[in-house]
């Protein structure tokens, strides 16, 4: 059969060529930079503009780079060394990292409890960000704001032992009697949770020298440090807040909706600065006389208020995602309201949110650069502050600023990461 | 140890308890320190060194009302406060004194019910220019953009002074001295107007101090002073004679060299003896140690040491005396009698 | 007697607590208690303590001569006028650079948000690399960064100045200076009312147009040319000023008759340039990430549809992918311009003169009415955001009823 049809098609042929290699310029090098830099005219237009762009940048910045003066102390000194040429003077970083990095009232032989405290948060965090994990690695997570308190403010160890005892003990109160009843549970947790801090706080103050680090007030605290504490607290008090809100926006009652809807679109509606002024200038108005928080205290209360806000907007869009069908089931199920949240709702809800919390988190965690202007030193403080107006360092000012750009490009970039390799993970697991 | 100060403090909010406005004496002896307003970054006034401790001719003030209050110059908490934030910390109690080089005005003292203990440091406002522009006067600098730092008196000053002479300028406000200095020094205003003490700082930090000049008007009185709240005199009293009791040192001859010496027995002053503490009971009267203004003295100083140390000709900031030369030497320095 | 029981559990508490019918009422009832306890509270702890501090609440400072001058004012302001009026110049410069850096966000974020979706490699890195640099680092830092990278990179005016100027103007009116920009001016001669009017006319003119090209596509299936669009945009203002000769003059900037300064003409004070630039690029950043993620959002089957139909690719964008996706893009980009808005508040990090930097800055140190200036600071970007939501709430139910 091949045969005859051999003979009376004579052309057609029996073998396969041999592939021949692609031609040389759709391979290798020459192929890439074809096909993806020079395809057409405007491509290669775009394309040497780019080069254009991207060699005078580097142009401007990497001489400054390579040219660097690491070792001097001031300045002056600085432009004694570099005579005129090209070169930036980072003498300021090495000489100052430290205040830059927690402050410059922080003891310095104290560093290590934050840095401590921040490879903890790492290793803490692990367990909510990783969700294959075991889960007994919670606890890690739950004990780790204890701990951290400990590290970084010092003192005994024993506030934040009852700090946590407290809370355990209100849960396990909560755990036995809330079978009679949720109100019931509530107020025993409460009144358990109430007693063990307060005889916790005795004990504390009656031996405030039992396992005790040198203690640090806050306003010692500065820094890309200050940045951080106020990022993590401040988001970690809001998560509950921020769920409490969206609850309440989405509830049948009229007067907890308005009075939600009200206060989320009144923090979403004015900027952080001028909240940030009435933690600074106005607050202590509306408080007691001779009530007088921490400034740190009042900014804590101001930050977490603007993101509670922000997360209930986020969660309230989780709500809303979910079907209707998942309310009715639960109301099906004669689940009473707090249940069905508990139970059917949030964990849903929560799981949908999380990308757009991260968002969030990430947005104020570089929002808490403006806590300079009203006079902390965190680390763009300390750079407007102390170190641009000492002698030594006045005028030096990419340095500080790129260090600072570094810091929170670094820190924000890892988040954003995170956040898109987590969104990833979620897309694959509803599809 | 926090969280017990955190729920004393919830607890007194709920309370609604609190101290009344008169007894900031009581709180800073309860406290075991004195809360000091100082500024957020001023060379040679208020700034923190390398090693983060506070250095500074305002700062001196502070550990001085803390030396002759406490006994221990250490016990101070530095509160850096901006030019918004300075008044409404001590209207509200964080800070027992403001002493952040704050000019004694009308409203300030009448409109925002602050009392002034005094001035320590007489300053007027001036205007710093590049020699190359070849102006030597400020009425020249017509059409001229200005930078100025805002958030104090000088902004006002400069306003009235360009409307007063009839002449046009363009401002550049801007939040920090730091920052004017680098906008001025990169040619974005031709003339940076501060009270002339820091213009005289800032100058001694530039590439080339000698191509800047300083022009000869003075365009306003600036006396800087510490301030407290209106309605307790006692607390304005301790802080007005610290202040008094450097000054009249230096016009003594009390330096912080031999305040020790003359302490330990009376001298063949009166007027020594009874600032010291040998004689009399000056120190009952207004409620402190006898031994008040030995304390105050030791902390830093007499006022001219003060001065010397942190502002004076010695210093990269270079300051002459000038007015605040002691009234005998042509000064305006003038402490009341101790007696 | 069970109608009785029934009601005497009526009134005992716990039914309040338990009876799904009152418990909603019983636990609002509750709340709304302590809404007004908590408000009760702070207003009589603000009354005592400004009682205590003998001061007095209230607006009377905003009539006084506010005594300082701010650089760069939309209406006319002196050191004299009032700290109501310097409040409004304050105003005015925050809605300026909110609606200039809106404008131009939008053009770098749609710019960038395509090229970031680009083939060319290239230039994809680079938007990727532009738009993670500046969502990762705080706006204050960049606008501190751009604040200081605009003064070093303009000339000093002075090179400008003089008979033998180191530099000539740009175009005889242009001059991109370290205290700002120095564009010609618009002065208006007699008759200038008439040459915008036409002006005006030749904008609708050219609106008119735009809509009748598809109305007579859709009707006759004939594509109008575009060029007519431009002719009637242009040629009526540029008629009107050529006969009524020189109603409208450009006023050039003058180097010669100051020592300091170019006069004249009119200057995009530095501030200005510096915030709007930081905010713009920063927001751009946001928005291109808005952008990619709606042209993501339509899917691939439509672009294959569209080329199938034998649409060219410009085509395929403007008519197919971008409508889908602008339903997608729409919303988040107007969140964007609330925050650019919002960030506008930190103008004074360049010294830029908003309503943060007089009403809350100057204002509030030289009279030292804190509370006052705070409350009426928030209430006006209050004002703004409810008025960007309405707009955005508008436009989504525009598109949500197109839909259906």
């Amino acid at each position: 059969m091949a045969d005859t049809h051999a003979e009376s098609v004579a052309y057609v042929r029996d073998g396969f060529l041999p592939e021949r290699p692609a031609p040389a310029r759709e391979t290798g090098v020459v192929g890439w930079l074809r096909q993806n830099l020079f395809s057409s005219v405007p491509y290669t237009i775009l394309t040497l503009a780019t080069l254009w762009v991207i060699w005078q940048l580097g142009a401007a910045i990497l001489p400054w780079l390579w040219g660097g003066v690491w070792h001097v102390d001031s300045i002056r000194a600085c432009r004694e060394v570099l005579e005129g040429a090209a070169g930036g003077c980072f003498a300021v970083l090495t000489e100052r990292w430290a205040q830059l990095l927690f402050g410059f009232s922080y003891p310095s032989g104290e560093y290590w409890r934050l840095g401590v405290a921040f490879v903890l948060l790492g290793v803490c965090l692990a367990p909510v960000l990783f969700p294959d994990l075991p889960r007994r690695l919670l606890i890690a997570t739950l004990i780790y704001p204890f701990v951290a308190y400990w590290l970084i403010w010092g003192g005994t160890p024993l506030a934040a032992v009852s700090g946590l005892a407290g809370l355990a003990g209100g849960a396990a109160a909560f755990r036995t009697v809330a079978s009679r009843g949720a109100l019931l549970g509530g107020i025993a947790g409460l009144a358990a949770l109430l007693a063990i801090w307060w005889i916790g706080g005795e004990l504390a103050a009656a031996a405030p020298g039992f396992l005790a680090l040198p203690p640090v007030a806050s306003r010692n605290i500065g820094g890309f440090a200050l940045n951080m504490i106020l990022g993590t607290v401040c988001v970690s008090l809001s998560l509950p807040f921020g769920i409490l809100l969206a609850l309440g926006r989405q509830s049948r009652l009229p007067i907890i909706k308005i009075a939600c809807i009200a206060f989320i679109e009144f923090i979403r509606g004015v900027p952080l600065i001028t909240l940030l002024f009435v933690a600074n200038v106005v607050l202590a108005y509306f408080l007691p006389p001779g009530t007088t928080f921490d400034l740190i205290l009042r900014v804590v209360i101001m930050i977490t208020m603007f993101a509670s806000a922000y997360i209930a907007e986020v969660i309230r869009g989780g709500l809303a995602a979910l079907p209707r069908g998942q309310y009715e089931a639960a109301d099906a199920l004669g689940l009473d309201y707090w249940q069905a949240v508990r139970l059917v709702i949030l964990p849903q809800a929560l799981k949908i949110s999380i990308p757009g919390i991260v968002n969030v988190a990430v947005g104020l965690f570089k929002d808490t650069t403006l806590v300079s202007i009203i006079s902390m030193f965190d680390v763009v403080g300390m750079i407007r502050g102390p170190i641009l107006a000492s002698t030594e360092w006045n005028g030096v000012y990419w340095e500080l600023y790129g260090f600072a750009a570094l810091l929170f490009f670094v820190t924000c970039y890892g988040i954003s990461q995170y956040s898109q390799w987590l969104e990833r993970r979620l897309a694959t697991d509803t599809r | 140890m926090k969280t017990t100060a955190f729920i004393g403090a919830l607890a007194a909010a709920v309370l609604g308890t609190g101290a009344a406005s008169a007894q900031t004496l009581e709180d800073v002896n309860e406290r075991g320190a004195l809360n000091c307003g100082v500024n957020t970054g001023l060379v040679g006034f208020a700034a923190p060194d390398a090693n983060g401790s506070w250095q500074g001719f305002d700062v001196a003030l502070c550990r001085a009302v803390a030396a002759a209050v406490l006994g221990d110059p250490e016990a101070v908490e530095f509160i850096p406060t901006t030019g918004k934030t300075r008044f409404t910390a001590l209207a509200s109690g964080e800070i027992d004194v403001l002493s952040r080089n704050t000019t004694w005005t009308f409203s300030r003292d009448n409109d925002l019910k602050f009392e002034f203990t005094g001035i320590n440091y007489y300053d007027g406002q001036g205007f710093i220019v590049p020699k190359a522009l070849g102006v030597t006067s400020a009425k020249e600098l017509d059409g001229a953009t200005i930078c100025v730092q805002t958030g104090t008196t000088t902004e006002l000053n400069l306003a009235d002074f360009f409307r007063k002479n009839n002449i046009e300028y363009e401002p550049v406000p801007i939040e920090t001295n730091a920052e004017a200095l680098q906008q001025y020094n990169a040619g974005a205003c031709d003339a940076y107007t501060t009270d002339a003490s820091g213009l005289a700082a800032s100058r001694a930090t530039f590439e080339n101090p000698t191509e800047h000049v300083i022009l000869p008007e003075i365009i306003s009185k600036e006396p800087l002073g510490p301030l407290v709240r209106h309605g307790d005199n006692e607390w304005g009293d301790i802080v007005r004679w610290t202040l008094n009791a450097l000054i009249a040192a230096e016009e003594y001859g009390v330096t912080s060299a031999n305040v020790q010496d003359m302490a330990s027995s009376p001298t063949d002053s009166p007027e020594i003896n009874r600032l010291l503490g040998t004689e009399g009971n000056l120190g009952e009267m207004i409620g402190l140690s006898n031994d008040w203004a030995v304390n105050a003295i030791s902390a830093g100083g007499n006022y001219g040491e003060i001065f010397a140390r942190n502002i004076g000709e010695d210093t990269p900031i270079g300051l002459a005396r000038g007015l605040n030369a002691q009234w005998t030497e042509g000064g305006l320095l003038y402490a009341p009698p101790f007696r | 007697m069970s109608l009785s029981s029934e009601h005497q559990g009526g009134l005992r508490p716990s039914t309040l607590l338990n009876d799904t019918r009152y418990r909603g009422l019983t636990f609002q009832f509750l709340a709304l208690l302590a809404i007004i306890a908590l408000m009760a509270w702070l207003g009589a702890n603000l009354v005592g303590n400004l009682a205590a501090a003998g001061l007095n609440f209230g607006y009377g400072f905003l009539d006084e001569p506010a005594g300082y001058d701010i650089n760069q004012a939309l209406i006319s302001y002196t050191s004299r006028d009032t700290h109501l009026r310097a409040a409004f110049v304050g105003v005015l410069n925050t809605l300026l650079v909110a609606v200039l850096g809106c404008i131009a966000a939008t053009i770098i974020g749609v710019v960038a948000g395509i090229l970031r979706l680009s083939k060319n490699w290239l230039v994809a890195r680079l938007m990727s690399a532009y738009v993670e640099a500046f969502r990762n680092v705080p706006v204050l830092i960049w606008i501190l960064i751009i604040g200081a990278v605009v003064t070093v990179s303009g000339a000093n005016p002075r090179e400008f100045l003089g008979e033998e100027a180191a530099r000539g103007l740009l175009f005889g009116g242009f001059a991109f200076t370290n205290r700002g920009l120095y564009i010609p001016a618009l002065s208006l001669g007699p008759g200038a009312g008439i040459v915008i009017a036409a002006a005006l006319a030749g904008l609708v003119g050219a609106i008119l147009w735009r809509r009748a090209v598809p109305r007579t596509l859709h009707a006759t299936g004939r594509l109008l040319p575009s060029w007519p669009l431009w002719v009637i945009l242009i040629a009526p203002g540029l008629l009107a000023n050529l006969i009524l000769s020189d109603a409208l003059t450009l006023s050039m900037p003058d180097t010669m008759s100051n020592r300091f300064n170019i006069q004249g003409g009119l200057l995009i004070g530095k501030p200005l340039v510096a915030l709007w630039l930081a905010l713009s690029v920063y927001t751009g950043a946001f928005i291109a990430e808005n952008v990619r993620a709606g042209i993501l959002s339509v899917s691939q089957g439509q672009t294959e549809a569209a080329a199938a139909l034998g649409l060219r690719p410009r085509r395929i964008m403007n008519l197919v992918i971008l409508p889908q996706a602008l339903r997608v893009i729409v919303p988040p980009v107007i969140s964007q311009y609330l925050n650019l808005t919002k960030n506008s508040s930190l103008a004074i990090a360049v010294g830029y003169a908003d309503l943060t930097a007089t009403l809350g800055g100057i204002t509030l140190n030289q009279t030292g009415r804190a509370i006052e200036c705070v409350l009426l600071l928030m209430l006006f970007y209050l004002v703004i955001s409810l008025a960007i939501s309405g707009v955005m709430n508008f436009y989504n139910a525009s598109v949500a009823l197109k839909e259906r």
